[in-house]
Formats: C-alpha cells, sequence, structure tokens
C-alpha cells in the first residue's frame, strides 16, 4: 500500500513554487522534507505543536485570502488534531491545502505503528467531517492529481499521501522560532511589520 | 461606555474592534454568551467555533503569521486543553490575547469545575501567561483593552480571567425544580 518517496514527492511539489504559495510544515520529518525542497522566508517550520499544524495552516489561509496555504503534515500529528478537519469544515476557507505524508508510523520516536496501519483512514475522516475534496494518493501515477488538489484545486482540501517508511538523512532548518516567524511575516507584509 | 453601563459585552466587542482584531476564535461558553452573538452579527469579525481550545491557539498564532490579531474566549476548563500548545506562542514569541470566563471558585456548585478552576491561574502563569483578573462588570472593557496592548505591542501572551463574581454562578438546583 505505502509506496511513494516522501522526498521526491514533496521536491517533485515545491520544485517550481511561486511566490503565492506559502508552506506550514508539520513536526518531524515533514520539516526534514520542506527544508530539503529549499528553504525560503515563506515555510514555516513548526519543530513541535503536536496536532496543530493544520490550525495553523488555517489561521495563515484566513489571514492571507490571496495566497495559496499548503499544509504539509504527518499522520502522527493529523491523528492528534483530527477535529481541525470539523472545525475548518464549518469555516471553510478556498485557499487552504493539507498533505498529509502517511507512512503510518512515528518516525522520530522509533518507528511504531500509527493508527493509519489498521483500521483509520484520514482522508475518510476528513470528508465525513466536512471537507469538501479528500483523496488518498498511493502511486507515482496519481502524483500529477496530488499537485492540482494541493495547489491548484478549491480548498480545503485534504490529500493523504502512501509514503514509504524509510530512513533519511535529517536536512535541518532553523529551529528559532523568532527569526521563523518574522521572516514570514516580513515576506508577506514588509520590513515595517517587523 | 455603552448606554448601560452594565452591558460590559458590548464594551468589550466595541473595545475588541477598536483594537484592530478581526478573528474571534471560540469554545462556547455560558459567560461569553452575548459578546459571542455580538461577534458573530459583526460582518468585519470573524467567528470560528473549535472543538477543543489548543485548536484556536495555534490558529491564532498563524493568524499572527498572515498579518491578522485575534482573539480567544474559553473556560477555564479550557485551559487544561490549551497548556502544551502555550509553547507556540511562547517560543515564537507570538502575541495571544484570551478572555477566560471562571468556574470552580466564587460559589461554584459543580465539584467537577473546581480543580482546573482553581489551577487555571497557576497553570497559565507556568506556562509563561501574564494575567489581568477582573471582578467587577465595569472593569473588564478597560482590563481587555489593557490586555489587547499588552499582549499585541508588548508581544505577550495575556489573559483576562472573568471573575464568577461579575459573571454569577448557576444552582442546578433550582433548574431541577
Amino acid at each position: 500500500m505505502n509506496q511513494l518517496h516522501r522526498r521526491d514527492l514533496v521536491s517533485g511539489l515545491l520544485g517550481e513554487r511561486d511566490d503565492n504559495l506559502l508552506v506550514v510544515a508539520g513536526l518531524g520529518s515533514s520539516c526534514w522534507d520542506v527544508s530539503n525542497a529549499g528553504d525560503r522566508p515563506e515555510n514555516f517550520y513548526v519543530w513541535g505543536a503536536m496536532g496543530g499544524a493544520t490550525m495553523i495552516g488555517f489561521g495563515v489561509a484566513k489571514a492571507q485570502p490571496e495566497k495559496r496555504v499548503l499544509v504539509i503534515t504527518g499522520d502522527g500529528d493529523m491523528l492528534m488534531g483530527m477535529g481541525s478537519f470539523a472545525s475548518i469544515a464549518n469555516d471553510p476557507v478556498t485557499n487552504l491545502a493539507v498533505l498529509v505524508l502517511d507512512n503510518s508510523a512515528y518516525g522520530e520516536t522509533g518507528g511504531q505503528p500509527t493508527h493509519t496501519t489498521g483500521a483509520t483512514d484520514l482522508a475518510g475522516i476528513a470528508k465525513a467531517s466536512g471537507i469538501a475534496t479528500t483523496a488518498t494518493i498511493t502511486k507515482e501515477s496519481e502524483l500529477d492529481e496530488l499537485k492540482e488538489l494541493t495547489l491548484q484545486a478549491p480548498g480545503p482540501v485534504v490529500v493523504v499521501a502512501k509514503i514509504i517508511h524509510e530512513p533519511l538523512k535529517f536536512d535541518l532548518p532553523s529551529n528559532n522560532g523568532p527569526y521563523l516567524k518574522d521572516r514570514f511575516r516580513v515576506a508577506l507584509m514588509g520590513d515595517a511589520i517587523a | 461606555m455603552s448606554e448601560n453601563a452594565l452591558d460590559w459585552p458590548a464594551d468589550v466587542h466595541k473595545t475588541l474592534r477598536d483594537e484592530g482584531i478581526t478573528q474571534v476564535c471560540q469554545v462556547p461558553d455560558a459567560g461569553h454568551k452575548r459578546l459571542i452573538e455580538l461577534c458573530q452579527a459583526d460582518n468585519d469579525v470573524s467567528m470560528t467555533t473549535m472543538t477543543t481550545e489548543e485548536e484556536g491557539i495555534y490558529m491564532l498564532a498563524g493568524s499572527w503569521l498572515g498579518g491578522c490579531k485575534g482573539v480567544m474566549l474559553l473556560q477555564s476548563s479550557g485551559v487544561g486543553n490549551i497548556i502544551n500548545a502555550l509553547a507556540m506562542p511562547n517560543t515564537c514569541r507570538i502575541p495571544l490575547l484570551m478572555i477566560i470566563t471562571m468556574r470552580g471558585e466564587y460559589g461554584e456548585f459543580n465539584s467537577w469545575q473546581v480543580p482546573m478552576g482553581q489551577g487555571a491561574p497557576a497553570s497559565l502563569e507556568a506556562m509563561g501567561v501574564r494575567l489581568h483578573r477582573v471582578d467587577a462588570a465595569e472593569d473588564i472593557a478597560p482590563a481587555v483593552k489593557a490586555a489587547a496592548r499588552l499582549a499585541f505591542d508588548g508581544q505577550q501572551m495575556v489573559a483576562v480571567l472573568l471573575s464568577q463574581k461579575v459573571l454569577g454562578f448557576k444552582d442546578f438546583r433550582e433548574l431541577a425544580k
């Protein structure tokens, strides 16, 4: 079931990004993937706040309706914040997409299985919570669809990509919260905001 | 000040607007009922209901990243839910404004509310939140204004605690009759 390589997937998605795209990366491997695809001020790396990445992205999306906001996070983070789907579905924004990189494992803590190994279907939960567009991607032949859904389709969008649990080199971005926050805000609103 | 000097929710709503707040996050509480209704009726304020309070802390962090000021309305029991979430505004130095209706203290009838209500102020302070406690209706709007300034200009996490002395306390024995 899990066939996709996370680094190829994320760099493919972000490789040709434009200035209109803002990215919130959830804690752990998702941060390393986004950093590996190219560090820039329009990336906000969430180094903790487990369960919170999607709501952070939602807040950005509501504040910046002209921008496209993409949350890239893992299944462990998303399982901890499943209520976010309901909160977002009932106050929908068209410029928000969430990509869950689902390796069915807690990657930073020893690879213990998450509930998506078993009975739990995150895209199904998103759909039943009222998220307008949901999908689960399992094959490379579906990557064009993943790109369209996450970068173009009217939101809110939740896409779950079934990725391989594989050991990869950590590509660590800055973990300096005030710096990450200020450069993100300055990129959006200019020096006067800092 | 509004026509009715004790219509503190109207004064708080006006204060929030004057301070440039456009996003309201909330988990409903009876003490916030009228303020929530006023914000809902205001087309210039966006109101989002959370399934649990930590969602609001994260959402407001995102709002600030995107250049928007917000406020979180919650009850003291919800303080227990947000403790780890406060690490983000704390470590990123992101302003946070909260208005918290207190339970479990003055005249509380429900013992289940007591531990978190009594523990809320110390828990918030342990996470670095500055507290403005209010015991009289006429002091609420000025406290919210001061808290908004400390939060957004002083880049702090600030909570206004609304005492049960202001909100009154429930007596379910009356309702059960």
